[in-house]
């Protein structure tokens, strides 16, 4: 067949297309463009630090985002259940004092809701869309009914050193949260057979079932993850802000999105990049910062954020549309 | 391996038991006969061609004997083990693959990970893919068949509609263990990459796989089938040899000019 001659120009183009790298000339550029602006304070080592440690839970959740969008699924209760999981661990510390019960009942949120996301999606057969939109508002209620509104201080040291300002050779314990996470999503979604499957999932469900995947096994394993991800980021949040409170979480959807698309995941299935969900996020976290130290306003800063993440999104949508 | 068998549990001696037999199979929805007392064998080395109008029963009877649908009655039997399947993934670990008209195939992974698809390949004790190993059979395997595609690691979507048809076929050749089962492989194709995967199909043949082919298209039944058997309305009209029958003959069989042999 003489489509061998063909291929070779294509490949090369493939390797050398820009719209594969939106993420890191993106990164590159908005990186440049703050440390020429805002040079004294945005190259500082405490900065950049800060921009990684600003972008942890998001990082975290865009990881777990990744393997929802790659399996053809979005997960939209996660801001939710970072508000959920972070209340409900400051509760548990507050009444029992013990640290690895807060934490276990956190993770038991995420399972739990992430459960109940993946049997309506199975199941029941709906659109994720549709059924985590409505546990997006089922569980921020709870959130605001199980303290009344009220934030929780989270003063167990275990806590707040482990999941929040503690250092771990010299480095802060939230680069080491990012960094396990991305290690973790990364061997999963491109070492073992599981991310192969997710990935196949998202990119040809019949074939997959066909295949002796257990497609619905796969989809309820995304959002049970993604939930799990985002419990985790509640805890992350309660760890360095020392409290918790309803409103945590609650504009983070967008961005963990936001970072999974710019970092090379399709919207609609069968791509998902750990790697670039990481750069994603800390692009993300790098405008936040710039935006502030360029003295914006909060709501200056919403638009200009909303802005940005819309031109990143077509860039990296269109590019994909072309293929 | 010594112990006399009955003969009927053997079916044919050594050596020309049939890779697939069927014997009655029959479906019913409700009081609707779908397919009516169905025989036939194929056996290695050979493709035999199942034919018949829309509506005929031939997709009914491709689902039984992939796992779909459960026979009303009627027995299968693989190699000369009588089976029945749970569901499609049961059919396939009993050896039967199937090659389906719309491309099974994941279109954003590379086609040695579509050759191993749902039976990646691991190392190691924490069984990460190995990548390199598959990538190696699945170029070994590509070569063997003559399935011209630019790489093992090549994406699924940089290929044509052939080769993506071929990387199917080699895929259920390579698990099948008893049958390859086509169903209207070349219908998405044009005239010339229909040619090749015909080609592919005769290869098939050669290396001793048993295929039994669904098709549409009489002149590729001819051309590539061995023998040919004839739905209508559910009813088995009859098997032919493709070398003593005629093509008029097949077409009075499958419009019903022709009643049943038996």
């Amino acid at each position: 067949m003489t489509v061998s001659t063909q291929a070779s120009p294509r490949g090369w183009m493939k390797k050398f297309d820009a719209k594969n790298y939106v993420v890191y000339i993106g990164f590159v550029l908005v990186f440049a463009f703050f440390a020429v602006t805002q040079t004294q304070y945005f190259l500082t080592p405490e900065n950049l630090a800060n921009i990684v440690i600003q972008a942890a839970p998001v990082t975290v959740m865009a990881i777990g985002m990744v393997f929802v969008l790659s399996a053809g699924e979005i997960d939209l209760s996660i801001g939710s259940v970072v508000a959920l999981s972070a209340l409900a661990a400051a509760v548990t510390a507050r009444e029992t004092e013990q640290w690895w019960l807060a934490v276990l009942v956190s993770l038991a949120v995420g399972l739990a809701v992430g459960l109940v996301n993946g049997l309506f999606v199975t199941l029941v057969r709906l659109p994720s869309f549709l059924v985590t939109l409505a546990t997006m508002g089922l569980v921020a209620g709870l959130a605001r009914q199980l303290t009344n509104l009220q934030s929780v201080p989270v003063t167990d040291s275990t806590l707040v050193t482990f999941f929040g300002g503690g250092e771990l050779l010299g480095l802060p314990i939230l680069v080491w949260w990012t960094a396990a996470a991305v290690f973790v999503g990364w061997v999963l979604l491109q070492r073992k057979r599981y991310g192969a499957h997710v990935l196949a999932v998202g990119n040809n469900a019949s074939a997959a079932r066909v295949s002796g995947i257990k497609v619905n096994r796969v989809r309820v394993m995304v959002l049970v993850g993604s939930a799990m991800t985002a419990a985790v980021a509640g805890l992350l949040y309660a760890g360095r802000l020392q409290g918790a409170r309803y409103t945590l979480g609650e504009a983070d959807l967008m961005t963990v999105i936001a970072a999974a698309i710019v970092g090379g995941t399709s919207l609609f299935g069968g791509k998902g990049s750990v790697v670039g969900a990481l750069i994603g996020s800390l692009l993300m976290s790098m405008l936040n910062n710039g935006l502030v130290l360029a003295g914006l306003s909060v709501s200056q800063q919403m638009v200009a954020r909303a802005i940005i993440i819309l031109i990143a999104v077509s860039f990296s949508l269109r590019g994909k549309k072309n293929q | 391996m010594n112990a006399p068998l009955v003969p009927s549990e053997v079916g044919a001696p050594e050596g020309s038991t049939p890779q697939l037999r069927l014997v009655g199979l029959s479906k019913h929805f409700g009081g609707v006969v779908a397919v009516n007392r169905f025989d036939l064998e194929v056996a290695a080395g050979e493709i035999v061609a199942l034919v018949g109008d829309n509506g005929a029963g031939k997709s009914t009877l491709v689902k039984m004997i992939s796992g779909l649908y459960q026979p009303s009655a009627g027995e299968i039997w693989l190699g000369g083990k009588q089976v029945s399947f749970a569901d499609a993934s049961d059919a396939r670990r009993q050896g039967v693959e199937v090659v389906y008209q719309d491309l099974a195939l994941v279109d954003d992974q590379p086609v040695y990970m579509n050759m191993f698809l749902g039976r990646e390949l691991v190392k190691g004790p924490l069984r990460l893919l190995d990548r390199k190993r598959m990538a190696r059979e699945t170029q070994e395997l590509v070569d063997s068949l003559d399935v011209r595609i630019p790489s093992a690691k090549a994406t699924i979507k940089e290929l044509s509609g052939g080769q993506r048809q071929g990387v199917a076929i080699c895929r259920a050749t390579h698990w099948a263990s008893n049958l390859v089962l086509m169903d209207e492989p070349t219908a998405a194709l044009g005239v010339a990459e229909t040619a090749k995967v015909e080609e592919l199909i005769l290869r098939l043949r050669e290396r001793g796989a048993a295929v039994l082919v669904v098709s549409h298209n009489l002149d590729q039944v001819f051309r590539i089938s061995d023998r040919i058997t004839v739905l209508r309305r559910g009813t088995q009209i009859g098997t032919r040899s493709t070398a003593t029958t005629s093509k008029n003959e097949i077409v009075s069989m499958i419009t019903g000019l022709q009643h049943a042999d038996a």
